[in-house]
């Protein structure tokens, strides 16, 4: 099972790093998205501070839920999934590799640029050490419930819109949480307990996503 | 191995293919014929368990091999590549070094000259090679073989012949379907005529 695990975990970098100007796709929509908001709202300092959590958490949800049509799609396609789906290995943790492989290309840039991010929107300094933790706890998250939406969507010709209808609802109570914990930092209250739900949430994710993932690539098999 | 009686399957509530029954043993053969549409792929589908049947009792004693139209080869990855994923992820038979064995399977099913190059590159009948090398490693004692014969060349089809003709001789089992043209030679076969649940209403009908 870890043998199964881990070669298709290692055929998915290998096919990530084949389509590399895929990869990056997500991230240039991220500094662009970022990018203009100082030309639509005006370059005021503070007001840029403002809004600054907010706008970076919105343009990492969005850059995320980009690649996340063609999570199983191509396999889906190929026949791959449906050999995957025989192999007697379980569902899940097909379910669970791709979703890993999804979060380390496409989720761990994204951690790693946002205090690039933060600089442009003039994020308080005591705002990026929060920010970062909560974008390296909730991405994970967004790609764990993203993969439910696109399992469900894979067997529809175009599920992108509806993807986004399925799984933006269910990232409302994260961008509340990660959003409000920024805040809070940069007004030296406390944040611990937003950070501690969001962790709650990951675990949650982490142990529950795959089987619904699962279940619904079983459904969208047959 | 595998036995079926008065298995059906509806697809909105509409039969695709009137019931079958039949059963197949080790070292057997059984041959799904009929015309484009009588629901040989999804009578394999069924039997791979990819679908649920509406009617009737399937009896498997194992999870089948299913080699169906798609091929499942990445694009992406070269000949080599996509084997070795099959490999790593499938198992294969018995404990043989991999690599060695990726090599062979590949001379053997004759893709050497293109074992470096991409999936996209491949012609038909070669992706067709290429995901019938699973049959050579592949550790499944019964293959249910959707339209082998398709794409590929007389050589080919001469070699599927004999990894077939080992696997029932080694008490492997296999289903396979074809449309008619072609068919296994020389092999002792028990024969399925599919007849199509709409084309019977329209047959009592008429």
């Amino acid at each position: 099972m870890r043998g199964a695990f881990l070669a298709l975990l290692r055929r998915d970098f290998l096919l990530a790093y084949r389509r590399r100007a895929e990869l990056l796709q997500p991230l240039v929509f991220l500094l662009v998205v970022v990018t203009l908001f100082p030309l639509g709202v005006g370059p005021s300092p503070q007001l840029l501070a403002n809004i600054a959590p907010g706008v970076i958490w919105i343009a990492a949800l969005l850059a995320t839920v980009l690649p996340l049509d063609s999570l199983f799609r191509s396999d889906f396609e190929d026949g791959t999934l449906e050999q995957m789906a025989l192999s007697g290995q379980p569902l899940a943790l097909i379910a669970l590799a791709r979703t890993v492989a999804h979060w380390l290309v496409s989720g761990l840039p994204i951690v790693l640029m946002s205090p690039l991010l933060a600089m442009w929107m003039n994020l308080p300094d005591e705002g990026v050490p929060v920010l970062l933790k909560s974008l390296a706890i909730g991405t994970p998250v967004l790609s764990l419930v993203g993969a439910i939406g696109g399992a469900l969507t894979v067997s529809l010709k175009r599920g992108g819109q509806l993807l986004s209808l399925l799984v933006f609802p269910l990232y409302v109570p994260l961008l509340i949480l990660a959003t409000s914990a920024v805040s809070a930092a940069v007004a030296g209250l406390p944040y611990g307990g937003q950070l501690g739900l969001m962790l709650a949430g990951m675990i949650g994710a982490l142990t529950l996503a795959p089987f619904a993932t699962a279940a619904a690539l079983k459904l969208s098999l047959s | 191995m595998l036995s079926v009686s008065e298995l059906s399957f509806e697809r909105y509530f509409e039969r695709v293919f009137e019931p079958v029954s039949f059963e197949v043993s080790a070292g057997s053969l059984l041959l799904v014929t009929g015309a484009n549409g009588c629901g040989k792929t999804t009578l394999l589908r069924v039997l791979a368990g990819l679908l649920e049947p509406s009617e009737g009792e399937l009896n498997c004693r194992q999870q089948p091999l299913y080699a169906g139209h798609n091929p499942a080869i990445k694009d992406d990855l070269s000949v080599t590549e996509n084997i070795r994923f099959m490999m790593n992820f499938m198992g294969t038979r018995g404990n043989q070094d991999q690599t060695a064995l990726c090599q062979q399977v590949i001379d053997k099913v004759g893709l050497s000259p293109v074992a470096q190059q991409e999936g996209r590159t491949l012609s038909a009948g070669q992706r067709k090679r290429c995901s019938l090398s699973r049959l050579l490693f592949c550790a499944e004692s019964l293959w249910l073989l959707d339209e082998p014969y398709s794409n590929l060349d007389p050589e080919g089809i001469a070699l599927l012949d004999s990894i077939m003709s080992a696997h029932l001789n080694a008490g492997g089992a296999c289903v396979l379907t074809t449309h008619g043209s072609l068919r296994p030679e020389g092999f002792a076969l028990q024969e399925c005529l599919l007849i199509s649940g709409r084309a019977q209403n329209e047959w009592t009908t008429t």
